[in-house]
């Protein structure tokens, strides 16, 4: 669904991605993990067309990204720190999003707006909102017009337990439902129900692309964390 | 582009300062028009006006709006619109409205008081030089990553139209006052869109006679209908001119 040859992104002197080549399929829930810089933010707004990369294509569902914009109908996207007109309320953000989307209320899901509580504030500005409230508007956002593909940069980083397991069932509903979800997150041990590949990354290099089960029985490990734990220290040595 | 640019209109006639520059606008000229009786006078205080102050507002408020906006603008480019569309709207949204304002500001008063030949072109160049610096404002906007870079090379660009093209126009001059400068000085006003706004007024209020053979060469250039299609021609270039090198830019902008 999503594939990606040889990316390749330079920030002045720092080369955020080095000819990254990837392949996301449908129905699949995939992390992609890797160290504070090793350009795992980068490489999803290179597949958003937030970031133009320097070399390489990138194509959604089998179509060439560059310079389009259509595609992004198809993406729910969750900042990893979203920030939104500070004069707006709540509701009209999600107003202006579905009147730039156009689609019809069927198409609509609001199952999130309704379990995070986001109804009673409706009328807070967006400058009001603590760091939990706008990761929930985000999240609420990114699954609000049933997209086939979910793009979630650190989903549960700010959100209480409550919420993030919300968030989790969520996640894990939609890829039942086949839709291609990429994730990014630190907290590994919440992502073990949720994922079935992971992408790792290091200094904007692609290290290895694995099914879980696979990764689990080459390192012999039941949890993800002990797994990514048991070759980061074996590439030490 | 309709509904951004809705969006962005609603937010900008919200905004405090643009209530606030349509309202001191509206003083300056209504107390200008009732000092005097001859209301001629009042159109020359009002020049400079037009011709200084609503640039450099156009200018720096734009500028800074356009930073402001800054989360708004990735919001909207991770949606499915086409980055053209999001730069336009808010160029035609600050300009619609800034218009907006100068029209209600300046553009009533004049048609009160003086509602004749002066009084429309003072009225149309207000407005163009207002799309002009917006525009401006959008390319300082487009070049500079850092906010206060980009507000500090829109108020450069501002000076460097309204003080020192004058001032290396005259020097050009007297360097160069035993040769006749009279048509190379038509052209270079084409490089200047505030001196295009300035001759196109001062020729319709009949100064041009006080310029001697100058405003004479001036007055057979830019005073036939052939003229003033031209300037407005050349201020239309200004104002295509940066925001299309900012849409360039903005196209290929990593956000």
């Amino acid at each position: 669904m999503i594939k990606a040859n040889n990316i390749t992104k330079q920030f002045g002197k720092l080369r955020a991605l080095d000819e990254v080549s990837v392949s996301f399929q449908k129905g699949e829930c995939i992390a992609l993990l890797g160290p504070n810089g090793s350009g795992k933010t980068t490489l999803i707004k290179s597949l958003l067309g937030m970031v133009v990369p320097d070399k390489g294509d990138i194509y959604f569902n089998d179509k060439n990204i560059a310079g389009q914009w259509k595609h992004r109908d198809r993406i729910g996207y969750m900042p990893q720190i979203g920030r939104y007109p500070e004069n707006m309320t709540i509701a009209q953000v999600i107003d202006m999003m579905k009147d730039i989307r156009k689609k019809d209320t069927a198409e609509i899901d609001e199952e999130l707006i309704h379990r995070f509580g986001l109804p009673n504030m409706m009328h807070k500005k967006m400058r009001a909102l603590s760091g939990g409230t706008t990761q929930k508007v985000s999240a609420a956002l990114a699954f609000l017009f049933k997209p086939d593909a979910l793009i979630l940069d650190e989903p549960t980083a700010g959100l209480d337990p409550l919420s993030s397991e919300i968030l989790k069932q969520k996640i894990i509903q939609e890829k039942q439902n086949g839709k291609l979800i990429l994730i990014t997150s630190h907290i590994l041990s919440e992502l073990d129900d949720m994922i079935t590949e992971v992408f790792y990354m290091q200094e904007g290099r692609l290290l290895f692309h694995k099914k879980l089960s696979v990764l689990k029985e080459e390192t012999g490990e039941i949890k993800l964390s002990k797994a990514i734990a048991s070759i980061m220290s074996a590439q030490l040595i | 582009m309709k509904k951004i640019l809705k969006y962005v209109i609603v937010d900008i006639v919200q905004n405090k300062i643009v209530l606030i520059y349509t309202f001191l606008l509206l003083v300056i000229s209504l107390s200008v028009f009732s000092l005097e009786n001859n209301s001629a006078k009042g159109m020359l205080s009002l020049l400079n006006i037009v011709l200084i102050i609503v640039p450099l507002i156009c200018a720096v408020f734009s500028t800074i709006y356009i930073y402001n906006s800054g989360e708004f603008i990735v919001l909207l480019v991770s949606q499915p619109l086409k980055r053209r569309t999001i730069w336009l709207s808010l160029f035609f949204g600050l300009a619609t409205s800034l218009c907006l304002a100068f029209f209600i500001g300046a553009g009533i008063p004049i048609l009160l008081y003086h509602a004749d030949a002066t009084g429309f072109m003072m009225i149309a160049m207000g407005l163009c030089l207002t799309v002009v610096f917006v525009s401006i404002a959008m390319l300082a906007a487009g070049l500079a990553r850092d906010k206060a870079k980009g507000i500090g090379l829109s108020i450069m660009l501002w000076m460097y139209f309204s003080l020192i093209f004058d001032a290396l126009a005259l020097f050009f001059l007297f360097q160069f006052q035993d040769y006749p400068l009279e048509k190379i000085m038509t052209l270079m006003s084409f490089l200047n869109p505030i001196d295009l706004g300035r001759i196109q007024i001062l020729l319709q209020m009949d100064i041009s006679a006080l310029m001697g053979y100058t405003g004479a060469v001036f007055r057979e250039f830019f005073g036939n209908s052939l003229g003033i299609s031209l300037s407005f021609l050349g201020l239309s270039v200004w104002a295509a001119m940066p925001l299309l090198i900012s849409l360039r830019r903005f196209k290929k902008k990593d956000l």
